[in-house]
């Protein structure tokens, strides 16, 4: 790390946020003249002199009535900030290329609303929002994404002009946001179903329709195949068990790497499996997923296509874990 | 909550704030504009208004610059430049008007506001009285308001007027510690524009006949003085100006004297100290009461006794003088002066020389002339009046024998003439007679209206000797002032009139106020401002000094404003408070401390185990705070849970 950046890890006090809420202290929150009041400050040097010039007292008072006017204004767009706590909510993944949206929540214990809070990302537009006296709000953080993976959005720059927009307060919230990033899909007709020769040598629910006992529950088991009854009989044997269905179509849908040999490249392959992903979702067909280092037998439900996303999303990570 | 704003970008909703901000600070200049400027102005506002309101779009770029260029065309036709006080004026006026025509971004609305503060700014060169503060108050707190509406987004502008009347409030502490603290400099930094100070009204330069009886109709104030003890009667009050002594037939004017040495003033009675606040009226004299015995630092004595400031007086400025009402002056009077006291044009007014010649024979000494003269004006039907009729070539001859009637400068003007005539040495001298008391305040008013003018003869072994011509023809204009001594019919300014006692009482008042403002506000200069210091013991600071204590009391208004804003305490409910000090005086009394985290009958409980002795009492009060705030219990429980803490031991029983 280079001395400047390091100068300003201390100064701006970079780095995440490891206590929830965030609260703006005085330390985190910064404040400089925007353009409007460097021009607004030269403006009263100019008027001083006139009023100097041709001894206009009452030009006198106006000049230091603003100059006060400058710095109370100042204060309160400090205090637009200041006290103010943030906590992160929940992100919904997304797929490359579209916009993530990082929701905070805001809480404002003071008497006086806060207004015109901005937030942005490094990289993303800004979201305007008002906070109410005693009271709180909700944000969605805009930002782009671009590659498949766990997306860090970095600090947040919190900023606010308010009232007179000669100050700009800012801060730098570093909440420990994290977004899924799905790959992005690329169209392409579905490959066909294979059939089935033996359902009882398949693993997991080769079909639908007739009951066929009851297994251990495994992620992605949709939960409407969850044996409530059977697990309210038994909540300390087990801790949750799945209706296994058999027979049914006979056939399953295999969204298989092999099939994607052709194909120019890794990412290319990851994006045509998630278009199929969706695609056999959106049918609803079953389907399972096998990717290199990756098994998903076939099932149906937004658990299983959200576990298939993820697989395919962190494919060749190596930490797969959540930063 | 969430509102999508491009930062940029006006809200349409903002542009009737700046169209206010815009009228509220254009408005004030249009008493002094030219009529096809203040209309421009009129009609581009209100054309912005309706485009607003139709939501029509904005005219095409080129067009607005064609506008611009031809009305700037304009404006240089009118004031001859564009670089001076008025046409910087109009010019930024103009702006103001047409800059709303292009405002589609953030920054134009900025621009708006700030050439809001300039004009603002501009309204005191043209008036700096009362009413114009107050608008300034008002026009501020407007823009603020505007301001707040740009960045603050949409709000009800009640609350957007309370922020902004906030944040004024806010900021007057510092004003005033920098409107008293800000080292003040005197008089200008560079030279100013030929029009910086516009005409002002006072005494000519010249008297011919008439050219008193114009300021007359004035009811303006000329000055203000205040006597440090009782002042002198109204009979003594001569404030002495311009001093004429060469006669061309018709007009009077002061003549060339070369450098002679100021009279020598010999006081015979007691002297007054006074102060004098004059209003500006472009002259270097000072209006001296009859004779200054000490001059201000930066002022002269000139020749014909007149007290001379060194730049002509451009603004309202105070001066500390003393006087002797009774005095002797010029008795050794340099030969030059008495000569030129002399001089009468070599032909005209020949039955007016013939007269004084008579005298001249009659008696030997000047002041029985003197006194032949001022019979005339009293035997003889002179009239003392407004309106007299117009006067010819032979004037002095018309007005002595035909016309009989005049106004002072014609009294002065024909009595000076008749003892030059009868070889006496004498000259006019124009100024101000008498002046209003106020009780108010204590001050003499003299106005213009006030303005007056007499003769001095030079006697030998008593040098200059005032004559006043027109106490002969009309006392009470000596005694009682201009309204007395006019006939009954002669207009006369709402000012100058004496009867009406409540609507005197009333007017006493408002100049009472309005003299204060003019002395503490407007006069607040590098003097006031050392004696205003002297009073706190601080009378040798220096502006380093100043700057010092003004920086410190600044810094302590800025940590107030912090202070106010980080203390703001959120207001918690009335049943935790309560339940909150029941639990801190319970800490006290030896019981565990609760903890952040635990709810009132999980810290009862606890309270229960660590010191039973207070099991009970925790346990009903956590009872009742529970009840109060979740239950119905209301504001009885409140009460109730107030009741046990009392019952809670003090600490002192524990000392």
């Amino acid at each position: 790390m280079t001395l400047l950046a390091s100068l300003q890890r201390w100064l701006f006090r970079l780095g995440r946020d490891k206590t929830l809420p965030i609260v703006l202290t005085q330390r985190r929150i910064f404040i400089l003249p925007t353009r409007a009041g460097l021009l607004f400050g030269a403006a009263l040097a100019v008027m001083l002199i006139g009023a100097i010039n041709y001894t206009l007292s009452l030009g006198h008072a106006l000049v230091f009535l603003l100059v006060g006017l400058g710095l109370a204004g100042m204060v309160h767009t400090f205090r637009n900030l200041a006290g103010l706590s943030l906590t992160p909510g929940r992100v919904k993944p997304v797929h490359a290329g579209e916009i993530a949206h990082f929701s905070l929540h805001l809480a404002n214990d003071r008497r006086e609303g806060r207004r015109a809070l901005s937030f942005c990302f490094d990289r993303g537009s800004e979201a305007t929002v008002n906070v109410p006296a005693t009271g709180s709000a909700h944000v969605d953080i805009p930002c782009a994404t671009s590659r498949r993976g766990w997306l860090d959005p970095g600090r947040i720059t919190l900023s606010t002009s308010y009232p007179l927009g000669l100050f700009r307060a800012w801060s730098y919230p570093h909440p420990p946001f994290v977004c899924l990033v799905y790959p992005q899909p690329i169209e392409r007709p579905l490959p066909p179903p294979t059939a089935i020769a033996d359902p009882g040598l398949t693993r997991g629910d080769g079909g639908q329709e007739d009951f066929a006992g009851l297994r251990l529950r495994n992620p992605g088991d949709p939960p409407r195949h969850i044996a409530w009854k059977a697990v309210a009989r038994s909540v300390d044997a087990y801790p949750l068990l799945v209706k296994h269905f058999a027979g049914g179509a006979g056939e399953e849908l295999w969204l298989d790497w092999s099939l994607l040999a052709d194909e120019a490249d890794d990412e290319t392959r990851l994006s045509i499996l998630t278009a199929w992903v969706l695609a056999a979702e959106d049918a609803h067909l079953s389907y399972g997923l096998a990717i290199p280092g990756h098994y998903l037998a076939p099932a149906l439900g937004a658990a299983h296509c959200s576990a298939c996303l993820e697989a395919l999303a962190l494919f060749g990570h190596e930490d797969r874990t959540r930063p | 909550m969430k509102t999508a704003l491009v930062p940029d970008r006006l809200e349409r909703a903002t542009i009737p704030w700046l169209l206010a901000c815009a009228v509220a600070t254009v408005a004030p200049h249009t008493e002094h504009l030219p009529l096809w400027l203040s209309t421009v102005v009129g009609v581009a506002l209100l054309l912005r208004s309706w485009l607003w309101l139709k939501n029509r779009p904005l005219p095409a770029r080129w067009l607005l610059a064609l506008v611009v260029v031809a009305t700037t065309a304009g404006v240089y036709g009118e004031y001859r430049t564009l670089f001076g006080r008025d046409a910087g004026v109009a010019l930024l006026t103009l702006f103001m008007a047409l800059k709303p025509m292009e405002m589609s971004r953030r920054r134009d609305a900025i621009v708006v506001v700030m050439l809001g503060f300039f004009l603002l700014l501009t309204h005191y060169f043209y008036s700096q009285g009362i009413p114009t503060g107050l608008w300034l108050i008002g026009a501020v707190t407007l823009q603020i308001a505007t301001l707040i509406r740009i960045y603050g987004g949409a709000q009800p502008p009640v609350l957007i007027a309370r922020h902004a009347a906030q944040l004024l409030l806010q900021a007057v502490p510092f004003m005033l510690v920098l409107f008293l603290l800000f080292p003040r400099v005197s008089g200008p930094l560079w030279g100013l524009p030929q029009d910086a100070h516009g005409n002002r009204s006072g005494l000519p330069e010249t008297i011919s006949p008439g050219s008193i009886s114009e300021l007359i109709l004035n009811g303006a104030i000329a000055f203000r003085a205040r006597f440090s003890g009782t002042p002198p009667a109204n009979t003594a009050l001569y404030w002495r100006g311009p001093v004429m002594d060469e006669f061309d037939g018709r007009t009077w004017k002061p003549a060339f004297l070369g450098r002679q040495a100021p009279p020598q003033i010999e006081a015979r009675g007691e002297s007054v100290a006074y102060e004098l606040t004059l209003e500006p009226h472009n002259q270097r004299w000072l209006l001296a009461l009859d004779a200054p015995i000490d001059l201000p630092p930066n002022a002269t004595l000139s020749t014909r006794m007149q007290v001379l400031a060194r730049e002509p007086v451009r603004m309202r400025s105070r001066f500390f003088l003393r006087a002797s009402t009774d005095y002797r002056a010029g008795q050794t009077e340099a030969q030059t002066v008495l000569a030129t006291a002399l001089q009468l044009p070599g032909k005209g007014n020949p039955r007016a020389r013939m007269l004084a010649a008579a005298w001249r024979q009659k008696h030997s000494n000047p002041q029985a002339i003197a006194a032949e003269a001022q019979q005339l004006f009293r035997q003889e039907n002179f009239v003392y009046t407004l309106n007299p009729p117009l006067l010819g070539d032979e004037s002095i001859d018309q007005f002595l024998f035909e016309t009989k009637s005049g106004f002072c400068e014609h009294y002065a003007s024909a009595f000076t003439f008749l003892m030059r005539a009868a070889g006496i040495p004498a000259r006019i001298v124009a100024g101000y007679q008498g002046g209003e008391f106020n009780p108010i305040d204590g001050y003499v008013v003299v106005r213009q209206s006030d303005a007056h003018a007499w003769a001095e003869i030079w006697i030998d072994g008593r040098g200059w000797t005032r004559v006043d011509p027109t106490a002969a023809i009309a006392p009470s204009r000596v005694e009682q002032g201009i309204a007395a001594a006019l006939p009954e019919g002669e207009t006369l300014p709402v000012m100058a009139r004496i009867d009406l006692d409540w609507l005197r009482q009333l007017r006493f008042r408002w100049e009472a106020i309005n003299n204060s403002w003019n002395q503490w506000v407007l006069g607040y200069n590098p003097d006031r401002q050392r004696e205003l210091l002297s009073r706190f013991g601080l009378g040798n600071i220096d502006w380093r000094g100043m700057t010092a204590l003004l920086s410190a009391l600044c810094g302590l208004a800025l940590l107030g404003i912090t202070a106010w804003t980080l203390w703001q305490r959120p207001r918690t409910d009335a049943a935790q408070r309560i339940w909150l000090r029941f639990c801190a005086q319970l800490a006290k009394c030896g019981a565990p401390r609760r903890e952040s985290w635990e709810g009132p009958l999980a810290y009862a409980q606890r309270v229960a185990g660590v010191r039973p002795e207070f099991g009970d009492i925790a346990h009903r009060a956590a009872m009742l705070y529970a009840d109060s705030r979740y239950g119905n219990g209301g504001t009885a429980c409140m009460q109730a849970l107030k009741d046990e803490m009392r019952r809670l031991p003090t600490r002192w029983s524990f000392v």
